[in-house]
């Protein structure tokens, strides 16, 4: 397990946005997306291509001398400038998903390129192809072989390296039984020898579905890209019939309007900027995720995680260290407090626990080396699950470390008494939420260590960003009620499930779905899968078993608990990024309507003598010419989507503020920026347009 | 401009926010069934009703139902009142003998006024029998007031239901509307509106010779017991011609405050009601605020382009206010509040002739038909309106701050988003499309009386106030030719007629059943408590963006034809 943030894919893919191994394939990509079916599936920029297409036709028969297709008096030229901007404005749009697609195609590149093509081999030693494999099939694993497929691990133990998934380089153990029993395809045995049953159907391993994932191709519309897809639908047919009816309208009044400006003026007002961004920013999001080492399942999952209400975090390993800490020494009446660090600094120098080590570090502080054995004879008494207890006999003493009624169990042996005091010092310390170990030399206690569930750095802190998002955090334990509360309180969570079994876990789960509530948790025993199956984002750890990984709907490979918060963020910025850019999509539409409007009826009802009529007076832009205006138009409408897809791509920045700070900034870039910003740059584009190309 | 115009749409402004939660309050008891006031009296009748309907008030309804029962209730109201208009020579108080109008004047009429919209191709004093005036069209004022507010105390319902798909029962909330609401406040309001001078009468028309020596009729009539529900109903449909221009339907100044007040009474009080039943009532005082904003702007522009003349008008050398088509007596001020008032309320009772407008002044009743008439709105369906609006804000916000869109704790998903968006653009669809096959064909032409952007104006006026139920008119834009008065040799511009009925018919029913439908969707819905990364709607920066929403979403659509009609008109120096 790692708590470091991650690299992995990161480093794989730090590649810039214009890097030429994905810009170049994504030029060819979205030439090849003009297939009118694949346009098919995004109504928008359907009516683009189509628009497109019917104007480049106006413009080959004004080139063979026929008049503008529909009325009006513009000039070859004009058409053509129009057909090609409508077109590059499809282009772009197809730029935007191909990139993001192609971004995920690296990646999918770097793990196809370890995915195993290697043989198996059957229990029965036959040799069998490692894509043939069919869940159940049991397969023997030697060191230096790759796992053929993911499955659990049924006999024996290994060390594996799973750099190829997780980028983490240290080998991890891989056992039968337990919570470490599951392992993945493509990763290597370095030692040892297991056995693996395969729980995967052929192609569906974790990498095909990862490679699948980051390529696009088993994205699906999650539900609120659905519900955003029939807005602009309905935007887009709402438009076509403004500029439907604009025709009999122009003419009622006298003006003749071309097909081509008519197209001009429903490509500017249908939503193409979230239209033609939309997937991308989709793929992206689920490119974000696996970026951070986390594999999701579906992409209703990651939205999901945005609506998270309520977050379910396990104690150990998640908000504590999982390894208790020594933090102080308490001596007994009449002993030396460096007595007691040193007896029992010497009782865990053959203690391999994290826990012992701790001992040995905190008993550094009180000024005592470690001492040097030569010249005696130390014979190291090992814990066992008997005896309880572990030590060391040296030149004649006897020194024992152990829980409080272990260690009274051997004073008493020993013929000695234990002072009154230990038991009110064990009590007390088992009351503040630590655990008391006692150490014994011969027959004396000489006093208790101290040791602290240590809750990790920088928890308070992150449960303060969730809480600032609107998510609350509930921690459950094993502990008791009063060690529990007192680490819920050091961490800073909301709220905190103490003696908690597996059931109560998943008790707490839907009583929490029946008020209304949203819960995540993450998770990876076994015992942990309903829990994880019953929540609505489930995030498995890859280091969990098999049962975990197929109940979550995300696994995460770094196995860092607190990942949940960045998978929420990624969440909610997928959604802000939609509807971001929707806005400032629909904001546009009115500096649009005043270049173009102006431009087709600038002569409308002019009085006899002038060129120009009352509806030229809303040319507030000052655009040079009513081509000038409806190519500048254009030219910013379609210029606007690679403009945008940088951010479309790295999605809108996060912050946790409250809801209706977020919105009212949101709304402020966004929605009056998207009111503001098109009639300064359309202007700037229109003194390009008129003032240096001469329309 | 002056100070006491101002001091007047203050005072409007100032009563009516008074008033708001008071109505309110009393709405939300009679459909919550706790007794009220009059329920001594009028529940005895309630229950006969029931008995006779063979209805039984618990039983609820879902959605289905409820549309079923609600479009079943108004064909038949419709065929009712088509057989009344075709059958007036049988009429009793039938004074002057009129005879019917023809079948696609009728159905025009009747398609109008059982859409609540109330537009009228004819002239109700030289059409209508007095008992096609009172049995018919004042009784559908009632009726189809009361259906829009029964649909909407349903959608609220299952916008705030916490378990169950039920929306309530049809016909209690009908009969509830009816007996404890509409019909008090009519009578109430009738006789104040008599005892300012409102006539009342069966007697028929008087003939007097003029002092110049030709002779004159004097249309007389029962006006002063449907004035009020005209009003309160948000009808419009006026007794006379010139409605509430017309000193037997609106006498004086009070009379003219009194009416204004009627129209939007219910529709403001609704937003309060809504409050209550969300438990929320700062978000009811949210969609008031929301309502009320662009309301007042509304008022300010055609208060200050009525008294500051049109283009054309200051170089003709006309200085002032642009007094044609006004009551001296109701001025620029109690003019240009009416002017607001009627069309924010789909009410579209007139006391100007918005044809004579100055081109901005003219394009603002226009802009308020165009948002769908969800500023206030008529009664009933301007809220749920306003609701799906609502809806449509929360989905682009709810988006913006991270989560899936909520409102009142229900998510806002695909099955929502797609019967707001289909319920929200069809009026404006329907409008539209019905404009352009009004000014493109051949059939359209026998209809339009003015070239250039005025009869374009007086077109689109006809269509956006038709599809969007309003009822008031543009003029100059006709369905009936009426040599004389009595219907005698009268013939309906079919086209005109079949086109606005349908539209009238389609702007009622296609939302109202698309409400009800989005509102059985969230009825079932699980409630995700609040929480501080829950999007709030009842905040200032919600009402400016359901404001936002409302403006680009509903008035884009229309952007290019209010250029074409009033705003060449209010840029231009040339008279049309």
């Amino acid at each position: 397990m790692t708590d470091s943030p991650s690299r992995s894919l990161e480093n794989r893919s730090q590649r810039s946005l214009l890097d030429a191994s994905i810009v170049r394939p994504a030029l060819a990509a979205s030439l090849r997306k003009l297939d009118p079916r694949v346009q098919l599936r995004n109504p928008v920029m359907f009516v683009v291509e189509v628009g497109a297409a019917t104007t480049t036709a106006g413009w080959l028969m004004q080139a063979f001398g026929a008049q503008p297709l529909g009325g009006g008096d513009e000039s070859a030229t004009f058409t053509f400038v129009v057909a090609l901007w409508l077109w590059l404005t499809v282009v772009f749009a197809n730029l935007a998903e191909a990139l993001a697609e192609g971004r995920g195609k690296a990646q999918a590149a770097t793990l196809r390129a370890m995915r195993s093509e290697t043989m198996a081999t059957l229990q029965d030693g036959s040799q069998v192809a490692a894509a043939q494999l069919q869940r159940g099939d049991v397969v023997v694993v030697e060191a230096g072989a790759a796992i053929p497929g993911d499955g659990t691990v049924i006999a024996g133990i290994a060390s594996v390296d799973e750099s190829a998934i997780t980028g983490e380089s240290a080998p991890v153990i891989r056992e039968a039984g337990g919570d470490r029993s599951a392992v993945t395809g493509g990763t290597r045995v370095l030692s040892d020898r297991i056995v693996v049953e395969i729980t995967q159907e052929p192609g569906q391993s974790f990498i095909e579905r990862m490679i699948a994932l980051v390529e696009g191709a088993a994205r699906r519309k999650t539900p609120n890209e659905v519900a955003l897809g029939i807005l602009l639908s309905g935007l887009t047919i709402v438009f076509l019939v403004v500029v439907v009816t604009l025709r009999p309208f122009a003419e009622f009044a006298g003006t003749g309007a071309s097909i081509a400006t008519l197209i001009a003026l429903l490509v500017a007002l249908i939503p193409t900027t979230i239209g033609a961004l939309l997937s991308a920013i989709g793929i992206a999001g689920m490119d974000r995720l696996v970026r951070r080492n986390v594999l999701a399942l579906s992409g209703r999952a990651v939205e999901a995680s945005g609506d998270v209400d309520v977050l379910l975090l396990d104690k150990t390993g998640t908000i504590t260290l999982g390894n208790r800490e020594a933090t102080e020494f308490i001596p007994m009446p009449g002993v030396q407090e460096g007595d007691l660090a040193a007896a029992a600094q010497m009782s865990s120098l053959a203690d391999e626990t994290p826990e012992g080590r701790s001992i040995v570090v905190l008993a550094k502080r009180y000024g005592i080396r470690e001492h040097s054995f030569t010249g005696h004879q130390p014979q190291f008494v090992a814990f066992t699950a008997q005896t309880r207890m572990s030590g060391v006999d040296m030149d004649g003493t006897r020194l024992r470390k152990g829980a409080g009624d272990a260690i009274l169990g051997w004073v008493d042996g020993e013929g000695g008494q234990a002072p009154p005091e230990l038991s009110a010092t064990l009590d007390r310390v088992a009351r503040e939420g630590g655990t008391p170990l006692a150490v014994a030399r011969d027959s004396h206690v000489l006093g208790v260590i101290y040791l602290k569930d240590v809750v990790k750095e920088g928890m308070s802190e992150r449960f303060e960003r969730l809480r600032a998002m609107g998510i609350r955090t509930v921690m459950v334990t094993g502990d008791n009620r009063l060690t529990a509360a007192k680490i819920a309180e050091e961490a800073g969570v909301d709220d905190f499930l103490a003696e908690a079994t597996p059931e109560d876990k998943l008790a707490l789960i839907r009583e929490q779905q029946s008020q209304g509530r949203l819960v995540a948790m993450t998770g990876d025993g076994t015992n942990d899968a309903p829990a994880l199956a019953q929540a609505d984002v489930g995030v498995a750890m890859n280091t969990g078993t098999q049962a975990a990984r197929e109940a979550g709907n995300m696994v995460d490979l770094d196995s860092n608990p607190t990942k949940l918060i960045e998978i929420v963020e990624v969440g909610k910025q997928l959604l802000i990024t939609r509807g971001a850019l929707t806005t400032f999509s629909i904001a546009n539409d009115v500096a649009k309507y005043f270049a173009i409007l102006p431009a087709i009826f600038a002569a409308t009802y002019a009085a006899s003598g002038s060129d120009t009529g009352p509806l030229d007076k809303l040319n507030v832009m000052g655009l040079g010419t009513p081509e000038s205006a409806i190519i500048s138009a254009l030219v910013f409408n379609a210029l606007l989507i690679p403009m945008l897809v940088p951010l479309a791509l790295r999605g809108v920045r996060y912050r946790p503020v409250g809801a209706t700070a977020l919105l009212r900034r949101n709304l402020l870039i966004y929605g009056l920026g998207g009111l503001i910003a098109p009639f300064i740059a359309i202007k700037l584009v229109d003194l390009v347009v008129h003032n240096l190309i001469g329309f | 401009m002056t100070v006491q115009g101002w001091l007047q749409i203050a005072l409007y402004v100032a009563i009516l926010t008074a008033l708001t939660p008071v109505v309110g309050a009393y709405m939300f008891r009679v459909y919550s069934g706790e007794r009220v006031l009059l329920t001594r009296v009028l529940g005895p009748l309630e229950r006969i009703v029931y008995r006779l309907l063979g209805n039984d008030p618990e039983h609820r309804q879902d959605w289905k139902g409820y549309a079923r029962t609600a479009l079943v209730f108004s064909a038949l109201s419709f065929i009712a009142l088509y057989a009344i208009l075709r059958s007036q020579p049988i009429h009793p108080f039938n004074p002057q003998d009129f005879a019917s109008a023809p079948w696609d004047v009728s159905f025009n009429t009747a398609a109008s006024f059982v859409s609540n919209t109330n537009w009228q191709y004819y002239g109700g004093e030289t059409t209508m029998t007095y008992f096609s005036q009172m049995a018919g069209l004042a009784l559908q004022n009632f009726i189809s007031a009361a259906v829009g507010i029964a649909v909407l105390i349903a959608v609220i319902r299952g916008f705030v239901a916490r378990s169950g798909g039920e929306l309530g029962n049809f016909w209690a909330d009908l009969t509830r509307t009816l007996l404890y609401i509409l019909l008090p406040i009519s009578v109430v309001g009738g006789l104040l509106l008599i005892s300012q001078g409102t006539l009342q009468t069966l007697a028929p028309y008087v003939t007097f010779a003029t002092l110049t020596g030709g002779e004159q009729t004097l249309a007389l009539g029962p006006v002063g017991s449907q004035e009020a529900i005209k009003q309160l109903g948000t009808n419009g449909g006026g007794f006379f011609n010139v409605n509430a221009a017309m000193p037997f339907e609106n006498p004086n100044g009070l009379t003219n405050f009194i009416n204004m007040l009627l129209i939007l009474a219910i529709p403001a009080g609704l937003t309060a009601t809504f409050g209550r039943m969300a438990a929320n009532r700062r978000l009811g005082w949210a969609l008031y605020g929301a309502m009320t904003l662009m309301f007042v702007v509304g008022v300010g522009i055609v208060y200050a382009a009525e008294t500051n003349g049109s283009p054309a008008q200051q170089l003709a050398g006309l200085a002032g206010s642009n007094l044609e088509g006004k009551e001296v007596r109701f001025g620029d001020a109690g003019s240009a509040l009416w002017v607001v008032v009627t069309t924010v309320a789909s009410c579209g009772a007139v006391n100007s002739a918005h044809d004579a407008l100055t081109g901005i002044g003219g394009a603002v009743p226009m802009a308020n038909m165009m948002t769908g008439e969800v500023i206030f709105g008529g009664v009933g369906s301007g809220l749920y309106g306003m609701l799906l609006f609502v809806l449509l804000a929360v989905f682009l916000a709810g988006l913006m701050v991270g989560r899936t869109p909520e409102f009142l704790g229900k998510k806002i998903e695909a099955r929502e988003i797609k019967l707001v968006v289909m319920a929200t653009l069809a009026v404006p669809l329907l409008a539209l499309a019905a404009t352009a096959l009004a000014l493109a064909t051949k059939y359209g032409a026998p209809s339009i009386y003015n070239p250039g952007p005025q009869g374009f104006s007086e077109t689109l006026y006809a269509y956006v106030s038709q599809a969007n139920n309003n009822g008031s008119a543009f003029a100059g834009y006709s369905g009936f030719v009426q040599p004389d008065a009595g219907n005698a040799g009268s013939s309906g511009i079919t086209f005109a007629d079949v086109l606005g009925g349908l539209a009238m018919l389609g702007g009622r029913f296609v939302p109202m059943v698309l409400a009800l439908a989005v509102a059985g969707s969230l009825a079932g819905k699980r409630v995700t408590p609040a929480g501080p990364g829950t999007m709030r709607t009842d905040t200032p920066t919600f009402v400016v963006l359901l404001i936002a929403t409302i403006l680009i979403v509903a008035l884009l659509t229309f952007v290019p034809s209010l250029l074409l009609g009033p705003v060449v008109q209010g840029l231009s120096t040339q008279l049309f």
